[in-house]
């Protein structure tokens, strides 16, 4: 078995989901090789090269990579596709974007965000907002899989020592090109990798109350998340939402503050280890799923929270 | 310039109504459909109301609906009602992985030659998220995955799309692949004057084997298992109660 895995960065670090995708290849075993493909990402190449339990670092350096456009990032993976058995990327919205590009060019079906190996050609993965899990075997010559990161522990990101070996770039494709970016600027965590997520709903009821959710998330040192509810209702940024179509997080610890609780949003965050859920609702499926529910005002909570923490 | 006479594909999917509680097949195969209620997929939905709109604004002469399936036909008179002009309905006994799927799609999109593809980002059964890029692929054209925000000028299409941490925009050369998001649009509910009408736009019938393409699965489903449940805790009287529950039992904080 030989396992490309192509990492997720921003050309001046290593995402931490990658790690999560390269114990999802150790799982499957065999040789792995990571691709560092962006531009001027030598940095990344050479945090990969530390990773415990790796064969090489491919890197690709160049300026059509840059903005990880999918139709040229597909075609870099293609010139080195057919050396592998197995290609992966993490279920994030890059590797959701150029993977299926690669897997059509190499003729086979892809296997999204798998949650479980249980050998080299079979998986476990979420459908029906996560309501089901599907157990797949892939007679593809090339097995091509995105990774979701809650489904694997992070691979030691420290140990390894491994050679970085340049290969050749491909032109511009000419199809698309990268017009501007709009990045939320937060010194928070990450909500995908934060220990503590405190996310709030449409219980909040305002803009402005939202504050609240974001004030307990920083006496926690926690990431903020949010229902779909909230995200339409517009107190929050649409890239905070958790749930099957937002964001899927696993923390130590899920603060649910005036979230009802949908199947959607349970699908996003149910392999939390812990889950407090405050809802003035008795009866909120949220409860269902909760360690520890609080019935009650959340307006009059939450700052209780802060005070006491 | 602007092409004034853009010819629209939207491609849609048949899925159990995402209202429904799915139940699983006792032998584990697959979801039970029989007697359950179906809709079009709700990205697919969002992919037609954009294309209507584009055509509202004069910018496309025409909206063609594809989708593959046998029972398909309700979704394709939904889609009529909301504003396409005719239907392609692609009949198939079985159901088939995304790159099949996107297979027969390219031999459409060869004979209608649209300016401009779209389609949900995914249908939310197999919530696989392929057929949108592997057709793009497939085509050799440009793609516009998780839209949010759609400009069609001078033969580009500008793409606002939703990224982990924010957004970003692209510009697509045309014809292009766009697959939507949530917030690209609300879609709009059909009137009775256009359901009725719906009812005389030809939608034309062919078998997936016309279109010659290997449809064989590269996938097997060995077992389809209801998730681990997640068992209710308990309920505490207070913020002091949680707290102390969180720092002594749970040790989390």
């Amino acid at each position: 078995m030989s396992i490309l895995v192509i990492a997720e960065h921003n050309n001046s670090k290593l995402a931490k989901a990658t790690l999560h995708t390269v114990m999802a290849a150790q799982k499957i075993g065999g040789e792995i090789d990571v691709l560092v493909v962006g531009k001027g990402c030598i940095d990344v190449a050479e945090e990969a090269a530390k990773i415990s339990g790796l064969a090489k670092i491919l890197l690709a350096d160049d300026v059509v990579y840059e903005n990880f456009l999918a139709e040229n990032i597909a075609n870099l993976v293609l010139t080195i596709a057919k050396n592998y058995t197995h290609i992966l990327a993490s279920a994030t919205s890059t590797g959701k974007d150029f993977l299926p590009r690669v897997a059509a060019l190499v003729d086979s079906s892809q296997i999204s965000e798998i949650i479980a190996v249980i050998s080299s050609d079979t998986f476990r993965r979420p459908i029906y907002a996560g309501n089901a899990i599907k157990t797949v075997q892939s007679k593809d010559a090339i097995k091509v899989i995105t990774v979701r990161q809650t489904g694997f522990d992070a691979a030691p990101a420290t140990g390894g020592n491994v050679p970085i070996e340049k290969i050749a770039t491909t032109p511009d494709s000419g199809l698309s090109e990268f017009v501007s970016k709009d990045e939320n600027k937060s010194d928070r965590v990450e909500l995908t990798s934060a220990r503590i997520v405190v996310s709030g709903g449409r219980g909040l009821g305002s803009r402005d109350n939202f504050a609240l959710v974001e004030q307990l998330a920083t006496k926690l040192g926690a990431a903020v998340g949010a229902s779909r509810g909230a995200v339409d209702a517009g107190y929050i940024s649409n890239d905070a939402q958790v749930g099957q179509t937002g964001k899927i997080v696993a923390p130590e610890l899920y603060i649910a503050l005036g979230i009802s609780g949908q199947i959607q949003h349970i699908a996003g965050m149910k392999d939390s280890k812990v889950i407090v859920a405050i809802n003035k609702d008795e009866n909120a499926p949220i409860f269902d799923v909760a360690d520890y529910g609080l019935v009650g005002d959340l307006f009059q909570i939450v700052p209780e929270l802060i005070a006491g923490l | 310039m602007v092409i004034v006479s853009m010819k629209i594909l939207v491609l849609i999917k048949r899925v159990i109504d995402y209202r429904v509680k799915i139940r699983i097949k006792p032998d584990g195969s697959w979801v039970e459909t029989d007697n359950v209620k179906m809709s079009i997929n709700p990205f697919d939905e969002i992919a037609l109301e954009e294309a209507v709109r584009i055509k509202e604004k004069g910018i496309a002469s025409e909206i063609v609906i594809v989708t593959i399936g046998n029972d398909a036909m309700p979704e394709i008179l939904y889609g009529l009602a909301l504003g396409a002009d005719r239907g392609i309905h692609i009949t198939l006994e079985h159901e088939i992985q995304s790159l099949q799927a996107a297979k027969i799609l390219q031999k459409v999109a060869e004979e209608e030659k649209p300016d401009l593809i779209i389609t949900g980002k995914q249908a939310i059964d197999d919530d696989a998220n392929q057929t949108g890029q592997m057709l793009a692929a497939l085509l050799g054209i440009g793609q516009g995955t998780f839209a949010s925000k759609l400009e069609i000028a001078e033969g580009h299409a500008v793409v606002t799309r939703e990224i982990d941490g924010g957004h970003n925009t692209v510009k697509l050369k045309l014809p292009a692949v766009i697959t939507t998001d949530l917030r690209l649009n609300e879609p709009r509910y059909p009137s009775v004057p256009n359901i009725m009408k719906a009812k005389s736009k030809p939608v034309v019938k062919r078998a997936a084997s016309e279109f010659g393409v290997d449809i064989k699965s590269h996938i097997v489903i060995l077992n389809v298992e209801e998730p681990p449940k997640r068992k209710a805790g308990i309920k505490v009287k207070d913020t002091a109660e949680l707290i102390d529950k969180l720092r002594g039992e749970a040790k989390v904080i």
